[in-house]
């Protein structure tokens, strides 16, 4: 299994992918997570990528090879299509960060995305930022799509539950168990 | 069970279960976690050093004084360190002291894509490469049986996509490790060309012997599977061509990629029609074969530069295609990384631009001054050179190019090797302008600690460097601390200091905004209104938050923090501060 999450430096990318990799091996698998640190945390495009199966070798996902995309950031979506297989799955959180080229105004955020690329491919489209705010925080974003990627696997919900509480400070295992609820089950 | 770790975090583990005892090392992506992991263990010193030369001396003098060390680096870093590594090679070791040096292929947070191979080869110290997280941890506890059976320092080399991955660990006990005797011994340790000349000896027999182990360690090994296609590779391309070629290809997987063996090499080779060598950068193992005659594919199949992937593996050896997938069908807008909402640089390159200013800049989370619209940075090169190169700049052009010169420098780079060219300046009468860029932490590597915030890589209260008496010590006299936020002085600062007829410094003194006493203090967010005049000045600002909607402007409330800097750039009082 390939899954690929991108997103906006900050945005919280790493936890979710440090959560699917803790359920990954709670299921038996082999598990590689390649993980971005540095420069592009500063607001850039982060790409993390989640592989697991019987033996799993390069920890990198390459173009047309992702069997999932989890987008926290409509534009992001979009970049990263090139990467979905055909046939994959695409979770889109429908929030939009205007990236700086945009705001200088050297380009344009392009229109429709959501449409354009339901055309194309097998989109859920989700507001998370407000199912984030609902759970209490809009940090809580990564969370919220950690709950729609749980349903459209077919691990059981309890180590989805299990590896959240395993991987978020003991304070705020609360909320974002709120937040992974209003995820799953929308 | 097994563990979910990043390579990082193997090798740190490595360490600690080879009873490690002092690691000194200077941030750097991509090796910074593994020091960030070692503190994690008990009764081991760990120290963030002012720079990569003193990192590895004080690793090699906990190594003399007999006990296993280790120092931590980028591939820049080792640049840094070059000098006493050199000379480490001569002494060799008491206890183990291994290097970890981490390359960053396709340059995600660097300014170079240097291969670092190059140096084991230049200073005759052996080297190893992991694949995974599990071969950090095995690797690490190998080098330092290396390090004390040959007495030799010792490299491992990591990669972006071995450090910052995560795979599956099993952690194993700790070994009861003694710190060895100190006994005196200046034939060993004082490098005197008398003495050195005996070590080089030494030396070249010690890359003999390395070499004859090279031949038998299972650290090199053989997988074969009846394939007519044969792969040399090692480290991460290992892992790219294992996923491309599977059970296709037969493999010789180096883990010690200095010395090289010549006969394992020569055999291996013989037995296929073709056979491949996968190396990210440079030709390292290729040159090597070439020149033991071995007939091998290496460059001609692929690229110097940047990371390598499985797909391009298999379309350059088996001929065949990539998966098919979709596109976008336009231009869709790159995100580049930027100052984050908040950020304290923001005010400075704001009044450097306004004031059309050439800036000498260095390396931190203020290089990105260098992307629209703040645009202000003129040259990069690598830490401290903003100091020194503008030195050069201004006697190289005069004093009146020398008015409209700044440099900027953070302050763990100027800890780092900005207090030297500053000594330049004063004591070859140079008149610039060093604005140090303190916010308090080291920010571009996430966070570390350095001499000027006060505190250890533990938290532990220190010793603060005081920039201002340090700078006068110098013999600076000119040096002032001002607000970057507060535009208008910091713009009347800058103006006065780059028309003195003397050395000055200039403290941009504000705190990273990600911290977390900057977290509580600002709230909320900012909002413009009805007394905007759509002048667009705060877009000059160039925050994240803020970006013109039609023909107005807007603040995006998720990406402001509410810091205020455009409440006071706006010249009309149109942007408040709201919560
Ligand atoms: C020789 C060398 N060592 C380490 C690095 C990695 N590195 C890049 S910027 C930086 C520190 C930046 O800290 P600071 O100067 O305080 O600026 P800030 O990022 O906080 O603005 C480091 C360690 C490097 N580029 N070169």
């Amino acid at each position: 299994m390939n899954i690929m999450i991108v997103g906006v430096g900050g945005q919280g990318t790493l936890l979710a992918s440090r959560i699917l990799g803790r359920v990954a091996i709670k299921e038996g698998y082999d598990v590689k997570v390649s993980e971005v640190h540095g420069m592009s945390q500063r607001g850039g495009s982060v790409v993390t990528y989640v592989k697991y199966g019987d033996e799993v070798y390069s920890p990198i996902i390459g173009k047309g090879e992702a069997d999932i995309v989890l987008a926290f950031e409509i534009l992001e979506a979009y970049r990263a299509l090139p990467y979905l297989r055909k046939g994959g799955k695409m979770i889109a959180n429908t929030q939009k960060i205007n990236p700086m080229p945009v705001i200088t105004g050297a380009m344009e955020y392009p229109a429709d995305i959501e449409k354009k690329l339901a055309e194309k491919i097998n989109l859920q489209a989700v507001d998370a930022l407000s199912l984030a705010e609902q759970a209490g925080t809009i940090k809580a974003v990564n969370v919220v799509l950690i709950g729609l990627l749980a349903k459209s696997t077919s691990i059981d919900k309890s180590v989805w539950l299990e590896a959240i509480k395993e991987t978020v400070p003991e304070k705020f295992i609360e909320l974002n168990l709120k937040a992974f609820e209003l995820g799953y089950n929308l | 069970m097994k563990k979910l770790m990043l390579g990082n975090e193997a090798v740190a583990r490595g360490a600690y279960e080879a009873g490690v005892t002092v690691v000194s090392s200077y941030p750097g992506t991509p090796s910074t976690e593994i020091t960030e992991h070692i503190v994690k263990y008990d009764n081991i010193f760990v120290e963030w050093a002012p720079n990569e030369k003193v990192a590895c001396e004080t690793a090699l003098g906990a190594s003399i004084a007999g006990a296993r060390s280790m120092t931590c680096m980028k591939h820049v870093g080792l640049n840094v360190m070059a000098d006493p590594v050199f000379t480490a090679s001569y002494t060799g070791v008491n206890g183990g002291f291994v290097l970890c040096v981490a390359d960053d292929q396709g340059m995600h947070s660097s300014q170079n894509e240097q291969d670092s191979r190059h140096y084991a080869k230049a200073a005759k110290i052996p080297m190893l490469e992991p694949s995974d997280s599990a071969e950090c941890r095995d690797f690490t506890k190998a080098a330092y049986e290396l390090s004390e059976k040959f007495d030799t320092p010792v490299f491992m080399r990591l990669s972006t996509r071995v450090s910052h991955s995560q795979s599956l660990v099993e952690e194993r006990e700790k070994e009861d490790c003694k710190l060895k005797d100190y006994v005196k011994n200046p034939e060993k340790y004082v490098m005197t060309p008398g003495n050195a000349i005996k070590r080089h000896v030494v030396v070249e027999d010690r890359i003999k012997a390395i070499t004859d182990f090279a031949e038998k360690t299972d650290l090199n090994s053989v997988e074969e599977n009846g394939s007519k296609i044969g792969v040399i590779a090692s480290g991460i391309a290992y892992m790219y061509a294992k996923e491309a070629l599977g059970n296709r290809a037969d493999y010789l997987k180096l883990g010690m990629i200095y010395p090289l063996p010549e006969k394992k090499i020569t055999e291996f080779a013989g037995k296929y029609d073709k056979v491949y060598i996968i190396e990210e950068l440079d030709p390292f193992i290729e040159e090597h074969c070439k020149a033991l005659g071995v007939n091998v594919i290496g460059k001609d199949a692929f690229t110097l530069q940047g990371e390598y992937n499985p797909a391009m593996i298999k379309k350059a050896v088996l001929g065949e295609d990539a998966a098919e997938y979709d596109e976008a069908g336009e231009a869709v807008p790159v995100r580049p990384p930027v100052m984050c909402a908040g950020c304290p640089h923001r005010g400075v390159f704001y009044v450097l631009k306004k004031l059309g200013m050439t800036v000498s800049g260095d390396i931190g989370c203020y290089t990105l001054g260098s992307a629209p619209p703040l645009e202000s940075v003129d040259t990069t090169i690598c830490m401290g050179a903003s100091v020194s190169a503008a030195h050069g700049m201004a006697k190289a052009r005069g004093a009146e190019f020398n008015k409209k010169l700044v440099s900027v420098i953070g302050d763990s780079t100027f800890m780092h090797s900005g207090i030297t060219g500053l000594v330049d300046i004063v004591y070859n009468k140079g008149n610039n302008t060093v604005i140090i860029l303190d916010n308090s932490i080291t920010g571009m590597t996430g966070h570390q600690d350095n001499p000027t915030t006060g505190y250890t890589i533990r938290k532990e209260p220190t010793k603060q460097v005081n920039l201002i008496t340090l700078c006068k010590a110098i013999g600076v006299e000119s040096v002032v601390v001002a607000d970057p936020f507060d535009v208008k002085n910091f713009e009347k600062v800058v103006k006065e200091e780059t028309e003195r007829e003397a050395p000055s410094v200039i403290i941009a003194q504000r705190p990273c905004a990600l911290l977390p006493p900057m977290r509580k203090k600002y709230s909320g967010h900012c909002e413009i209104t009805d007394k905007c005049r759509k002048c667009k000045l705060c877009m000059k600002l160039g925050c994240p938050a803020i970006s013109v909607s039609g023909d107005s402007v807007k603040i995006d409330v998720t990406q402001c923090n509410g810091c205020g800097l455009c409440t006071n750039v706006c010249p009309f009082g149109a942007i408040e501060q709201g919560d």
